[in-house]
């Protein structure tokens, strides 16, 4: 079985982040890494390869120059080699444009079973899978807690506001996992070594068959007008227990109504 | 005026909250039409119409509750390519997601995921989103439509607005394409007597600092005070001390309630990328330089195992 997992490479989320005029992320002035709740789908499709279901496994991004950092990252966890799709041109894409830029390199590397994570954590739009899986015409199962696959299916666990759901998809397949799948080793010296001799093979846009009035800014469903720091909240009455901090903490509730 | 299209969830008691949230955004936008999948019963309909929808499109194919969210995203573009409606809009969820993101692409429509505001501007449709952990307020607006949005519960507050509803029964054709995700089981969740944590009005909320799954009854307990959900951080989660579905964060529950009480949290981005929009927040930690106190409306420096129980006495005596 081959498994492809699609990886992100995104700003480091503790740094201060600057806008471009253009509101993309000033990706220069910021340390980038591959996104934490990629790193979930990375080891479960380590942990398959280890259990001996997966025989190949992939990582696929699209993003900037450096996201090779991120990849290097994913390759020293597990996995065989990696596929980076970086163009100009891709720069101002959409969810719809990301996910046909992400659709095409999958059809051109091929794939049993898709892993990724439930959300980036920058844009955190949570809608790619299921887009990529629209375009490639295959099953999603999202947001799974909970994994196992055997030869043809995958089947998962997923909790709603109102249920717990098991599902059971046939392959081929993606799947987008959350942080209780379990987390994702500490790759030892050896194996980030080890990581940097695995291939990473670049793609373009035209190596994908698409042209750039198809993505990117000319072909964005949705465009960023406005950005705006979400406003400070001011400090507030910090007071510290001497024996009569509930009694104060209480007064300030009742003060507000709460009590 | 445009339909907009208003994705329902029902339960045993009737409308979700946050689809009566949808409605009464939606109204902004245009005429609300919800699209009701399983037994529009005349208690959804009158709460829907209650709300502002003027239309029910009711979808009863067994289908929409065997497999997994295609059926509803087939359901929903077949409806929209019949009612061109100007926008679809969802509550932020995983299925509302999973419904959304087919919607889109299949209509080639822009979509603006977890949204706290929408208006219309000229003819085009404006989203608000809360992105880079809560950090950044972003203004998009949506290039092609139907645009398509799913919202964040408890973003907007739900005002009635009385229309008439009237219901249309849809049948919709679904694809072998959209069979391929079978729900083999669905529990639903047991409910604790305690409000919804993304529903709640007042939510207690415990971390690291509660120590074991015992100390995290002092949370229950402060909570059960206050008529208040219970909620956690993902240390708490992670270690069991709590249900996994009581997380709060940007891997669990976003939550925006009037008053939300920190205890023993110290305030990760991830952690506050869930609470941040809380109307009043009032954080409790021996740590008094946890991050959480700069977000803080009242803190108190000090154990939440002694301030949390007294403060439960102070509760019982000013009810008296």
């Amino acid at each position: 079985m081959k498994i492809v997992v699609l990886v992100k490479y995104v700003p480091e989320p503790t740094a201060t982040w600057k806008f471009a005029p253009d509101y993309t992320v000033d990706r220069a002035g910021v340390e980038g890494r591959l996104s934490e709740l990629d790193e979930y789908a990375v080891e479960q499709a380590a942990q398959l390869a280890e259990k001996g279901v997966a025989d190949e496994v992939v990582f696929l991004t699209v993003g900037p120059a450096k996201a090779t950092e991120g990849l290097r990252k994913a390759l020293a966890i597990g996995g065989t080699s990696a596929v980076h799709v970086v163009d100009d041109a891709i720069k101002g894409s959409c969810a719809l444009g990301t996910s046909l830029v992400l659709a095409k390199a999958l059809e051109k590397v091929g794939y049993d079973l898709i892993l990724t994570g439930m959300a980036s954590t920058d844009a955190e739009l949570s809608v790619v899978p299921q887009m990529v899986a629209d375009r490639l015409g295959i099953n999603q199962a999202t947001f799974a807690g909970e994994v196992s696959v055997d030869g043809s299916s995958v089947s998962i666990r997923r909790d709603t506001d109102v249920a717990t759901e098991r599902v059971d998809v046939a392959l081929p397949a993606i799947v987008s996992v959350t942080d209780q799948t379990g987390e994702a080793r500490y790759p030892a010296f050896k194996a980030i070594m080890g990581a940097k001799k695995k291939p990473i093979t670049t793609m373009s846009l035209a190596d994908l068959g698409l042209d750039a009035s198809q993505v990117g800014w000319p072909a964005a469903s949705t465009t960023v007008i406005d950005v705006s720091p979400t406003p400070a909240r001011t400090a507030g009455t910090i007071v510290t227990d001497d024996g009569t901090g509930a009694a104060q903490l209480a007064g300030f509730l009742a003060d507000r109504g709460f009590i | 005026m445009s339909e907009v299209l208003v994705l329902a969830e029902t339960t045993s008691a009737g409308v979700r909250k946050p689809t009566l949230e949808l409605l009464t955004a939606a109204r902004a936008l245009g005429e609300p039409a919800a699209v009701v999948f399983g037994e529009a019963s005349d208690q959804v309909v009158a709460q829907l119409g209650e709300y502002g929808a003027t239309k029910v499109y009711a979808v009863s194919s067994p289908e929409m509750q065997e497999f997994l969210s295609l059926p509803k995203a087939e359901a929903v573009v077949q409806i929209a390519q019949a009612a061109h409606p100007v926008a679809v809009l969802v509550t932020s969820g995983p299925e509302g997601k999973d419904i959304a993101a087919r919607v889109a692409v299949r209509l080639n429509a822009g979509i603006l995921p977890d949204a706290t505001a929408v208006s219309l501007e000229g003819d085009s449709v404006v989203g608000v989103q809360t992105v880079f952990a809560g950090r950044y307020q972003a203004k998009s607006r949506v290039e092609r439509g139907p645009a398509v949005v799913t919202m964040r519960p408890n973003a907007t507050a739900a005002e009635a607005a009385p229309a008439g509803a009237q219901v249309e029964q849809v049948d919709v054709s679904v694809g072998d394409n959209a069979k391929g995700a079978r729900v083999a089981s669905r529990e639903p969740k047991v409910s604790t007597g305690r409000p919804e944590l993304t529903d709640a009005a007042v939510v207690v909320a415990g971390g690291r600092g509660v120590g074991s799954e015992e100390g995290f009854q002092v949370i229950e307990k402060t909570a059960d005070a206050l008529g208040a959900a219970v909620g956690a951080s993902r240390t708490v989660t992670d270690q069991h001390w709590a249900a996994h579905e009581l997380q709060v964060g940007q891997t669990g529950k976003t939550v925006a309630p009037s008053l939300y009480v920190a205890a023993g949290i110290s305030g990760a981005i991830q952690h506050r990328a869930g609470m941040q929009s809380s109307k009043t927040i009032v954080v409790v930690n021996k740590d008094a330089k946890a991050p959480m106190f700069q977000i803080a409306d009242f803190g108190v420096v000090g154990d939440l195992h002694a301030v949390l129980p007294a403060l439960i006495d102070e509760v019982a005596k000013r009810k008296g």
